[in-house]
């Protein structure tokens, strides 16, 4: 049987969801027999694979950048994963949504900072108005709750996949911790 | 000797069961084993049917009803679980988190919310609807509690503690629909309030992280709620 080829991205989060998936620990042997990892923080691939079965996506659609990357990743994978809160609900990115932007980058970027008061106009990518969940810009197959989702839910979520059923995520994960 | 009671029988979800004339179809499905999920209803406070996740299909009615605030009949059938009423509760709950800004991760009620366990037992995994986002205010003014109205889900629990229980009546609604917030006296800072006891009540009953004691930390604020059907029956005893 070939492997299947998943991918792992990182948008407006903190990581999390990516460590408790590396806490999985040895469990990540046996998963390894099953998938190839084909893009993630944790491989070093800068453009995004053309096929791709499944990838899971930490984190808030925050940027313009995040969301040409998340048209494009949509594009090129079969299933989509929102994994962790971030993704699903927009979760502590979201916060700033009752805020304008510009006042929020105001109060990160000038009020709050102590050397080099300037709101950056060049390789930092532009926010979106609004921190978003992914599926309110694109069709999203899994959701996977959680702040961060337990090792046991994305181990169970993967297993299934890989066993070609679709998991039923609503008793193993929740909004929050 | 007591007087007469009046029995009814009635199905719940094609379960016969029996129950006195001036019992809830909640009340009565409860004691029966069948669980109605329900946000607003606490037991020891009057119902008022404020989140509607108690609606119930009544056989003969086109409408659907309220368990809590709706009185057994005779020969009543009532359904209590069904696929449309499981996705009702649902979309009910989903809509309440988008309306404000729960944000579950960072809440001080995290662990022990019920908006938060309802979800789970309902098996939302992502809420459908787009989040709204509304600027909302916290009011800290109080010397020992918090209203953070981002996380009041409008069940008015509060609302009857105060004025049943505790018989001050601080609490109250102002607004209407989507404006409605639950307010200290006539919409006056919580720690201005000349009527407040500061008895804690309203914190303890509150389901999610609305009310809250000060100095918690996320995922610190347990509630106690067990004082509240010990009091209404010491009172009655009373009586």
């Amino acid at each position: 049987m070939s492997k299947i080829r998943i991918a792992t991205v990182w948008m407006d989060g903190c990581s999390g969801c990516h460590m408790s998936f590396l806490d999985m620990d040895e469990r990540l042997l046996e998963l390894a027999e099953h998938i190839d990892l084909v893009y993630s923080p944790l491989v070093d691939l800068k453009d995004f694979p053309q096929e791709v079965d499944v990838t899971l996506i930490e984190g808030a659609l925050s940027s313009e950048e995040d969301m040409e990357k998340l048209h494009k990743i949509r594009k090129h994978s079969k299933l989509l994963v929102s994994l962790g809160d971030c993704a699903v609900t927009a979760n502590v990115p979201g916060m700033r949504n009752s805020f304008p932007v510009d006042s929020v980058l105001k109060r990160g970027y000038l009020e709050n900072a102590t050397l080099n008061q300037q709101i950056p106009l060049q390789v930092i990518p532009k926010l979106l108005p609004r921190a978003l969940p992914l599926h309110e810009a694109v069709k999203v197959d899994l959701f996977i709750p959680g702040c961060p989702p337990h090792r046991d839910a994305i181990h169970y979520a993967l297993s299934e996949l890989i066993a070609g059923r679709v998991p039923d995520l609503s008793t193993h994960s929740h909004f929050g911790a | 000797m007591s007087p007469a009671v009046e029995i009814k029988t009635l199905q719940i979800d094609g379960k016969d069961v029996g129950a006195r004339a001036d019992q809830t179809i909640l009340e009565v499905a409860r004691e029966n084993g069948i669980d109605i999920p329900t946000l607003c209803h606490l037991d020891g406070l009057g119902d008022v049917g404020a989140c509607r996740l108690c609606l119930v299909e009544v056989k003969g009615s086109n409408k659907l009803l309220p368990a809590c605030v709706t009185r057994v009949q005779e020969g009543m059938e009532v359904t209590a679980h069904s696929p449309r009423l499981e996705s009702l509760r649902k979309i009910i709950v989903e809509m309440l988190f988008s309306e404000r800004n729960h944000v579950c991760s960072v809440c001080v009620s995290n662990g022990h919310c019920e908006l938060q366990a309802l979800a789970a037992s309902l098996g939302i995994t992502h809420v459908r609807v787009p989040y709204l986002n509304p600027k909302l205010q916290v009011d800290a003014t109080n010397r020992r509690f918090v209203i953070d109205h981002n996380r009041c889900v409008l069940c008015s629990r509060c609302v009857r503690v105060c004025d049943e229980i505790e018989g001050a009546h601080t609490w109250d609604h102002f607004g209407r629909g989507i404006d409605c917030r639950v307010i200290t006296d006539l919409n006056q800072p919580w720690g201005n309030s000349d009527s407040c006891t500061g008895c804690g009540k309203c914190v303890h009953v509150c389901p999610t992280g609305a009310l809250v004691e000060k100095g918690r930390a996320a995922g610190e604020m347990r509630k106690r709620q067990q004082f509240l059907p010990y009091l209404t029956l010491m009172r009655e005893g009373r009586q």
